[in-house]
């Protein structure tokens, strides 16, 4: 991936997929590491399943057996110096406090660190396709935070859904005005 | 800045618009959005879409939406065009610029972009 931004979209992907309908993601950047979390409460996975999580040839779906996504992420990560940890509790353990949580860590001054990229539009994009599942995302830096809670939104915009075109051109705005704002 | 008072507003007028709208949509854009689609570029083609059939004023009547693999990996990013009684459209390494020509031609004019299709893509 050319940008972490579209493995945040890709990773956040498996969150919606395991029934979450909270997702958060959340950036920190401080003295040049940048640690990036997804937290999502779906479904969760076993230990023997969360085991094969990051192996190149394990995934979940039937089609076929090559699941790269958290595989691609854990790379970049270790590419800079930095890593990637998986943390999850099945439904099937804990019927109440169930999700997974992927926790990536870089040096962001090491050479192969890949950049952020467009991480605003990560967040319209998932919206767009997932208009029915709330995301909390924060990012802060030592400038400051930007951030969007989608449960916020949702009430207020009643039965509009968050996929509409005006909805998602106002979110996109919002975030941009939020970055350009820290300077 | 952005206020949550213009989000009101979107939403009183998309009020409005939720009732004529519905059963309206006869064509379904749907971009693949999986790994595979991801890295080979389709977060733009989705926005390119997005945004395109909105501009076009084609909002009424197309609804883009994402799906995951679609097990053609190699020819990623795709984009199915669904339209009711027709045959399913398969449009491969799709870009944001081929969208565009998508959206005027097939979306807007009916007629189907044959150079971007799989079938001419295997040719």
């Amino acid at each position: 991936m050319k940008e972490l931004s579209l493995n945040i979209l890709d990773v956040t992907e498996n969150s919606v997929k395991a029934g979450a309908t909270l997702t958060q993601i959340i950036i920190t950047e401080k003295s040049r590491k940048m640690t990036i979390v997804i937290k999502d409460n779906g479904c969760g996975m076993n230990a023997e399943i969360l085991k094969g999580v990051t192996d190149p040839f394990y995934t979940t779906r039937t089609t076929r057996k090559v699941g790269m996504g958290l595989p691609l992420l854990k790379m970049a990560a270790e590419m800079s110096g930095g890593k990637m940890t998986v943390a999850s509790i099945s439904v099937d353990d804990d019927k109440q406090n169930h999700g997974t949580t992927v926790t990536a860590e870089f040096d962001m001054d090491n050479i192969d660190f890949t950049p952020l990229g467009d991480i605003i539009a990560t967040i319209t994009t998932l919206i767009q396709g997932h208009p029915d599942t709330d995301f909390e995302f924060c990012h802060e830096t030592e400038k400051g935070i930007v951030k969007l809670e989608t449960l916020m939104l949702r009430e207020l915009l009643e039965d509009v859904p968050l996929s509409s075109y005006e909805v998602i051109k106002w979110i996109e705005e919002y975030l941009r005005e939020q970055y350009e704002s820290l300077g | 800045m952005k206020s949550l008072a213009e989000l009101q507003a979107i939403k009183d007028k998309m009020k409005s618009k939720v009732v004529l709208r519905e059963g309206a949509e006869a064509i379904r854009v749907v971009v693949g959005m999986a790994t595979c689609g991801i890295s080979a570029g389709a977060r733009p083609v989705l926005a390119a879409f997005v945004e395109g059939v909105n501009e076009a004023g084609l909002a009424e009547k197309v609804t883009v939406s994402q799906t995951g693999c679609v097990g053609m990996c190699q020819y990623e990013p795709i984009v199915e065009v669904y339209e009711a009684g027709k045959e399913k459209v398969t449009y491969v390494e799709m870009t944001a610029d081929k969208a565009k020509k998508v959206i005027e031609e097939h979306l807007k004019g009916g007629k189907v972009v044959t150079e971007y299709t799989i079938a001419a893509s295997k040719a």
